[in-house]
């Protein structure tokens, strides 16, 4: 479904993604986990096209999105969340959802909204509230919950359990895991290795702007260097 | 809860605007009033710039230089009707708006500031310059539409201040009417989801730069029905109306009133407009007096005056 081939890119004259390849097939879960600064949510810029490519290719259900400007890749399924949230803390939560299906005007809008409530039925009790007064766990549901109602088919998370308290760290995993049941597919950019690994069914170890480590979820959580190095085991 | 504060809004212009004639002791009053409407008109189109979209414009008297002009020239030149004139300047405006917006708005940051700023003193000195066409700095006489006529053809005997008193604050309610619509319409949230961050509005997808200049072009169009009633109401007209000084006055009347609502930046213009006529006792103080003015509000009332009046009055609730 992503396919990533030799994808570069850099801040100024330093560059920080050193020819990254991965792929994600449909309806998996795939994530991506490293230490703070290895390029992880570079890479997720570069997919969703905010930050620019400087080699490399990113094709996405056959077709190369490397030069389709960010506001058109969500129409072609590919959707962020993107890293701090990013929400649009002084709209109303209903507003920022509505903003989610931004592209669509038809009458799925609301079936969607409804369905996001169902999700995460604290984000019905403070639909006209404004986004800004949620706590930071509830911020993350609507950022996910704001991301599904552009309709995706692929869903790039960036950190969601950054600074949430352990409890609502597990919760964000478990709705992240639910989402293989809407066939969503799903990149998950994670330093939480342990959690993230733990949900997904494959994964992918960078190191300062490289993959040095791939393969599935089970055999890298067992992988000695992996526990040495990010699972603090 | 945004419906009502949409009606409010409009319940309460109405309201001012055909009520507060009862109380004019003198046709003064009513010239007064007609200003406020017309510089209310240019600071809503501030409103959905600034307010909703967070995009900061120092030449927007240059749009209204444009509509005032257009009035002036258009009728003699080209032989339209002036209304057909008011028309005819705002899609200038638009269109201009939207060419030097078109560049500039793909960079984050002030260079639309900057840029308008540009802009706005290029229509200034054009205005001023082009003697053979504009009459240069002394000002241009501008044709009469027929206002009163019209009026009285639907039995209304209105002096001409009366007149643009009532005609004028007839299009700032349509102004007014047009902008609470566009807030919760997709690109109304657009374009506030784009204040708030210009990353998230991308990945929702909303083309952050055609959204910019989307509401560029709006206000430019705003600015140039004001700059055109101002010329056609005092049927004359002088390049001061597109200077520098306007322009500030445009953005400090939305700021000051509060430029993320509609009735604040309204209000704004209505103080603004009023305060040089009160300071007039003070003399050669009044400047000063302005200027403390509004340094007061920007310290203790940052959202502007009717916002931080309105959280007052409705108790630290809030």
């Amino acid at each position: 479904m992503l396919n990533v081939e030799g994808l570069r890119s850099r801040y100024g004259r330093i560059e920080v993604l050193h020819g990254i390849d991965l792929h994600v097939d449909s309806g998996e879960i795939v994530t991506v986990v490293g230490a703070n600064g290895a390029g992880k949510t570079t890479l997720l810029r570069c997919l969703s096209g905010i930050q620019p490519v400087s080699g490399g290719s990113i094709t996405f259900r056959g077709e190369i999105l490397t030069e389709v400007p960010a506001f058109r890749r969500l129409k072609r399924g590919l959707a962020q969340s993107p890293e701090g949230r990013q929400i649009f803390t002084s709209l109303t939560v209903e507003e920022n959802l509505r903003l989610g299906a931004f592209l669509y005007s038809d009458e799925r809008v609301d079936r969607d909204m409804e369905d996001a409530f169902q999700m995460f039925p604290i984000l019905r009790e403070k639909r006209n509230l404004a986004a800004g007064g949620l706590s930071g766990g509830q911020q993350q549901m609507l950022a996910i919950a704001r991301a599904l109602m552009g309709r995706p088919s692929c869903l790039l998370l960036d950190e969601p359990s950054m600074g949430l308290a352990p409890i609502l760290v597990q919760q964000i995993f478990d709705v992240v895991k639910g989402l293989k049941a809407l066939s969503v597919t799903v990149l998950l950019v994670e330093q939480n290795a342990f959690g993230a690994l733990k949900i997904a069914d494959r994964g992918y170890v960078m190191e300062t702007g490289q993959i040095t480590m791939e393969g599935a979820a089970a055999e890298l959580i067992a992988d000695p260097r992996v526990r040495e190095a990010y699972l603090g085991i | 809860m945004r419906l009502s504060e949409k009606h409010w809004t409009l319940l309460i212009l109405i309201v001012l605007v055909a009520l507060t004639p009862f109380f004019f002791p003198s046709s003064y009053y009513f010239r007064v009033g007609s200003l406020i409407f017309i510089n209310g008109i240019a600071v809503t189109g501030i409103v959905i710039l600034t307010g909703y979209a967070g995009q900061i414009s120092l030449g927007h008297a240059g749009f209204a230089g444009i509509g005032a002009y257009t009035c002036a020239l258009a009728p003699v030149h080209l032989g339209i009707h002036p209304a057909l004139a008011v028309v005819l300047g705002a899609a200038i405006s638009g269109a201009l708006a939207w060419l030097v917006g078109r560049p500039i708005l793909r960079l984050k940051g002030y260079y639309l500031a900057v840029a308008s700023l540009g802009l706005g003193i290029l229509v200034s000195m054009l205005l001023t310059n082009e003697a053979w066409l504009t009459r240069g700095p002394d000002g241009i006489d501008v044709p009469d539409p027929g206002l009163r006529d019209l009026f009285r053809a639907m039995g209304l005997g209105f002096s001409a201040t009366e007149a643009w008193y009532v005609f004028n604050g007839f299009m700032l309610i349509v102004g007014a009417w047009l902008a609470l619509n566009l807030y919760d319409s997709p690109t109304g949230r657009a374009l506030r989801a784009l204040h708030g961050s210009e990353i998230a509005a991308r990945t929702v997808g909303v083309d952050v730069a055609g959204a910019k200049l989307t509401a560029l072009v709006i206000s430019a169009v705003y600015a140039s029905v004001s700059g055109s009633l101002l010329a056609l109401q005092n049927k004359f007209i002088t390049p001061d109306v597109s200077g520098y000084m306007h322009s500030i006055e445009i953005v400090t009347m939305a700021v000051l009133g509060g430029a993320g609502s509609v009735l604040g930046a309204i209000f704004g213009a209505g103080i603004l407009t009023m305060l040089p006529q009160v300071l007039t006792v003070f003399a050669e103080y009044e400047q000063i007096l302005l200027g403390l003015v509004m340094m007061l509000v920007m310290i203790f009332m940052r959202e502007g005056l009717l916002p931080s009046v309105l959280r007052l009055v409705r108790g630290r609730g809030e």
